[in-house]
């Protein structure tokens, strides 16, 4: 066996590789359900509802992200539809009147300041632009989280700083770090 | 960075300071602690290992009684308008000028904590993170959500309270326009009590700064060297405006530790 070497240099690159692109991606993030099965789809169709009804804007031009309990509480303080999501979510926290634990896909980490309003209101950044087709999906992905750094892993993967700064660097408004960073 | 400017849109923040109203009663440095998330002292720092963006120093004429007079200077990042030494020195970009502001600004995500700043200001003006920051129990409920904190190993300095600055500029698009100068002050301009220190873009003829730099009484930090600060000082004292250009500050305390 002159080539044993050879094979076992190559297996254990192999497996090397496979842990690294296969196997720690995967164990790295811990994922959980959304706590309720939301779908931005009816909301949108059904109700009509555009993105700003429910993820609205303060007075000072901070962003309210999700809504509280009392929005959605608006129109299913009792059971509109027949679907069992609803009806979980009525039991669950609307007549408990307790606040869904909802995970933020898109929370940035503790050094990013990200305002929505100055690109929403005064740069006219449709929603879609970052956000994808999020407001037209019909149930809520898992939240994945990094284990290590806490954060999501959506703040990775399709809204990276690259992908801030490339847009910004297109309308001629990249002046400094401390734009975005604080 | 390197970016291409928007004409008519740019500022230059700058500040002036009344040497003959400041009282040094340090307002404005507990003020900006609180305001930029900078931590109680930690038991093991000094007078050089502690953090104060701004500190008030006490300065006297080195004369004898009955003739010895005192002044308090705050001193804070000058805010260099050419040439800062920091941007020049540091070897890991961490430190810019924002041409939209001209703000200088530090990025502790980039610091690599070789302290090269710290001995290039002329000023004095930067901190290194000697510890990891660290609140009594329950104090971090007072943290400014606007401001992250540091960590060991890093420099930090004052940036105008960016923080303010990124909420001023969120309200401004509130109310549908851009940010202007008027929108904001800092921390320390707020709480001074003697209305001592005052903020503006020096772009502005009107400001407070701007007006300032035409004054006959004022002075800037070490003018000599040519880093053309943004912070301008005023005292109708004679010996107080020469302190300005001496080499040694002759610095005789300091009001309070960091």
């Amino acid at each position: 066996m002159k080539h044993r070497g050879k094979i076992v240099f190559l297996a254990g690159v192999l497996v090397a590789l496979g842990a690294g692109w296969l196997g720690f991606p995967r164990a790295i993030y811990q994922s959980r359900p959304q706590p309720v099965n939301f779908s931005h789809k009816v909301h949108a169709d059904k109700a009509g509802s555009k993105c700003e009804d429910c993820h609205a804007f303060r007075e000072d031009g901070t962003f309210a992200d999700i809504p509280s309990l009392d929005k959605c509480a608006g129109c299913h303080a009792a059971a509109m539809g027949s679907t069992v999501a609803e009806k979980n979510f009525i039991d669950r926290y609307v007549t408990p009147q307790r606040e869904p634990p909802w995970a933020s896909y898109a929370r940035q980490p503790e050094n990013v300041y990200f305002s929505h309003i100055t690109h929403v209101k005064l740069a006219q950044v449709k929603c879609e632009r970052c956000h994808g087709g999020e407001g037209s999906t019909d149930t809520l992905r898992p939240y994945q989280q990094d284990r290590i750094s806490g954060y999501s892993r959506d703040v990775w993967r399709d809204m990276k700083m690259d992908d801030c700064v490339a847009c910004h660097r297109q309308h001629g408004l990249e002046h400094s770090c401390l734009d975005c960073h604080k | 960075m390197t970016s291409e400017k928007k004409p008519g849109k740019t500022a230059r923040y700058g500040m002036t300071i009344d040497v003959d109203r400041c009282n040094g009663c340090g307002a404005c440095m507990v003020a900006c602690a609180v305001e930029n998330n900078v931590p109680p002292a930690h038991e093991g720092a000094t007078d050089r290992k502690g953090i104060t963006w701004i500190r008030v120093f006490q300065v006297d004429n080195g004369e004898d009684y009955p003739n010895r007079r005192s002044a308090f200077v705050p001193v804070l990042c000058q805010q260099c308008g050419k040439d800062a030494p920091c941007v020049s020195v540091c070897p890991q970009q961490a430190v810019e000028v924002d041409p939209a502001t001209g703000i200088v600004g530090q990025m502790p995500e980039r610091c690599l904590g070789c302290r090269y700043c710290m001995v290039a200001c002329p000023y004095h003006a930067r901190y290194f993170n000697w510890w990891d920051p660290a609140w009594p129990a329950g104090m971090e409920k007072t943290l400014n959500p606007d401001v992250a904190p540091r960590m060991r190993g890093v420099v930090e300095k004052c940036n105008f309270c960016h923080g303010r600055w990124h909420a001023a500029k969120q309200l401004a698009a509130a109310n549908g326009r851009a940010i202007e100068a008027v929108d904001y002050v800092p921390a320390c301009v707020e709480a001074c009590p003697t209305r001592a220190i005052q903020f503006g873009d020096l772009n502005r003829p009107e400001s407070a700064p701007a007006q300032a730099a035409k004054n006959g009484a004022s002075f800037r930090l070490l003018e000599t060297i040519g880093t053309e600060p943004k912070i301008y000082y005023r005292s109708k004292k004679n010996w107080v405006r020469q302190i300005s250009s001496a080499p040694k500050l002759g610095l005789g305390k300091e009001s309070s530790r960091g």
